[in-house]
């Protein structure tokens, strides 16, 4: 192989990003396009929540999204040696307790944690929770700090990066891949939105070590700490393609959700309310399909940062030695 | 079994909700062999279009759909579901909810019995979610409802049936009305007890969309209200308080007496 030979990558989210990177490193000449701008308040990366969480992820999750959460992480190490990887901390309300007996049967990779420990791994939830489920081997990353972060190490391997330009896939020549998320839905007619809608709030009365989920019986609700005090608390799953903003409900609900986390959180300021729409296909497990020099990558759901690496790695060992990972790859 | 002026021949009927995804759903929908789903209107529909996706894979199931107005807390605000569910599902049946209290998810039956009363005015069949109350049940029927659906104990609480006599004296009193026991079942057992009972069908999302393993789950409820309703068909035996061999034992040689059934 060429050892400039040229790619394209379109979309500049997460999956996108991670792709144009490890291609970078393969040693190929890297154009990356996105259509807003370098903010991409527009992108769902970044309103994603960020976590690390393959073994908690596994309730509910195909098998796929696990296996490659767990390369991911290694992933991220290597490239961001300063990714926390503080775990996961599990807890619940007693009336949820059938639910979390559930969620313990369906995860694996988790101790079980009494109030003590709790009280140890969280000083600010002492007494306040007498049960819960720890996943020490997970981590979580802030999405509007590791993209950019990429984004440097993909210029500094040579590596262009091109907002503002709405390009079209197909009309570029060479090797493309998509990686454009909802906005190449005409393109895979089984892609759908999910929307999840987020709240970002700040206080310096609470400090959090790692992301603490609160036992929901319908979404997978959590908290997770950013810099400057900051707590992003996510995240609903409805089945609408609207995503138009937060309903008042859900904005209750999550907030609710932090509150009885810890009563702090009532005295804490509305930073910003967030929506925007998952890209997944009807099994939630992401997809690379392969259309001769054409690489769609796909369907990442609620698992953008935890699926991103993994998948840019299959994607790169199949364009650079024809490599294929049959599980997540299919051919048209 | 009859749902107004349609015939069904599986007697369970499943929710969409709770799944961890659309593919998980379809399996378990396929294998429950349900005919009819529910489906919630309020959150997904979203002024109409939003929710096009998730109802182009509910369609793709090829069963009847059954929207919902769970959620709704006020008439005004379940007839309101009801109409645009009328306009986007194209039927005129509802399953109608009038959520009372929070907590236990309990029907409001007085608005229940007032909304049921307008929407069918208004041309809707109602299929309306109520409790196992006698009267309630009576103004229901009297406002037009040839379905209805008490509970058998508060909606994903998995506890089965909790007034049995109740639920018994409903089926006596309206044998010609289609009773579908709706909410609470957790397991297959509570659905085969329902049947038993005579309920012509059971309505049910928790108890398998929560499963560990849903799509199994599915099947064991189907067999289960197969398993019911064959058995209330077939006449069940009186309970008594003792032992009644089934092999006289006057007359049997003393040495197969402890095998005698």
């Amino acid at each position: 192989m060429a050892d400039a030979f040229p790619v394209s990558v379109v979309g500049a989210g997460i999956a996108g990003t991670w792709t144009a990177l490890l291609l970078a490193e393969a040693g190929l000449s890297v154009d990356l396009y996105e259509r807003g701008d370098d903010t991409l308040a527009r992108a769902t990366s970044h309103w994603a929540g960020g976590m690390l969480a393959p073994d908690c992820e596994s309730d509910g999750a195909e098998p796929a999204v696990i296996r490659l959460g767990q390369r991911s992480i290694t992933l991220w190490r290597e490239h961001l040696a300063e990714t926390p990887m503080a775990g996961s901390l599990v807890v619940s309300h007693p009336r949820d307790r059938a639910d979390l007996a559930r969620f313990t049967r369906q995860t694996s990779g988790h101790e079980s944690v009494d109030a003590a420990r709790i009280a140890e791994l969280e000083p600010v939830l002492a007494g306040r929770f007498a049960s819960g489920l720890f996943f020490p081997d997970e981590g979580h990353v802030e999405p509007r700090i590791v993209l950019p972060a990429l984004r440097r190490q993909l210029q500094a391997r040579g590596g262009r990066i091109h907002f503002g330009q709405d390009v079209e896939p197909a009309t570029l020549g060479g090797t493309v891949v998509d990686c454009r998320g909802l906005g190449a839905r005409a393109a895979l007619p089984e892609l759908r939105g999910v929307k999840g809608e987020t709240v970002l709030v700040e206080t310096r009365e609470i400090a959090l070590h790692r992301p603490v989920r609160l036992i929901h019986p319908r979404w997978p609700l959590y908290v997770i700490p950013r810099a400057e005090g900051r707590f992003l608390i996510g995240a609903t799953s409805i089945e609408s393609e609207d995503a138009s903003g937060v309903s008042v409900r859900s904005a209750l609900e999550l907030m609710t959700a932090a509150y009885t986390l810890h009563p702090g959180f009532g005295e804490a300021r509305i930073v910003e309310i967030g929506t925007a729409l998952r890209p997944s296909f009807p099994d939630h497990a992401p997809r690379i399909e392969v259309d001769g020099a054409r690489i769609s990558v796909n369907g990442l759901y609620r698992h953008g940062f935890l699926l991103a690496p993994a998948l840019a790695e299959i994607v790169t060992d199949y364009v650079v030695s024809g490599r294929r990972d049959n599980e997540v790859m299919r051919w048209s | 079994m009859k749902l107004y002026d349609q015939e069904v021949a599986s007697r369970l009927l499943v929710g969409t909700a709770l799944y961890s995804s659309p593919a998980v759903m379809k399996a378990a929908i396929e294998a429950s062999g349900a005919e009819i789903v529910t489906v919630s209107l309020r959150r997904e529909a979203a002024g109409g279009a939003a929710g096009d996706a998730f109802w182009r894979i509910i369609r793709a199931l090829g069963v009847k759909v059954l929207p919902n107005t769970a959620g709704c807390r006020t008439v005004e605000d379940a007839v309101r579901t009801a109409e645009l569910a009328r306009e986007l599902f194209d039927t005129p049946w509802i399953k109608l909810e009038v959520i009372g209290d929070d907590e236990t998810l309990q029907p409001d039956v007085v608005g229940l019995v007032e909304a049921a009363a307008r929407l069918t005015r208004d041309g809707f069949e109602v299929f309306p979610y109520c409790t196992e109350d006698l009267s309630v049940v009576g103004r229901l029927v009297e406002a037009g409802c040839r379905v209805v659906m008490p509970w058998a104990s508060p909606i994903g609480s998995g506890q089965g049936i909790v007034n049995r006599a109740g639920l018994r004296t409903l089926r006596a009193r309206f044998p010609d009305v289609t009773l579908i026991v709706d909410a609470g079942l957790g397991a297959p057992s509570h659905a085969a007890d329902a049947m038993e009972l005579g309920y012509d069908g059971v309505l049910l999302n928790t108890a398998i969309a929560r499963a560990d393993d849903p799509v199994p789950m599915a099947r064991a409820f189907a067999l289960a209200v197969e398993a019911g309703r064959l058995a209330h068909e077939s006449g069940l035996m009186g309970a008594r308080d003792f032992a009644s061999p089934s092999t006289p034992v006057v007359g049997t040689p003393f040495w197969h007496v402890g095998a005698a059934e």
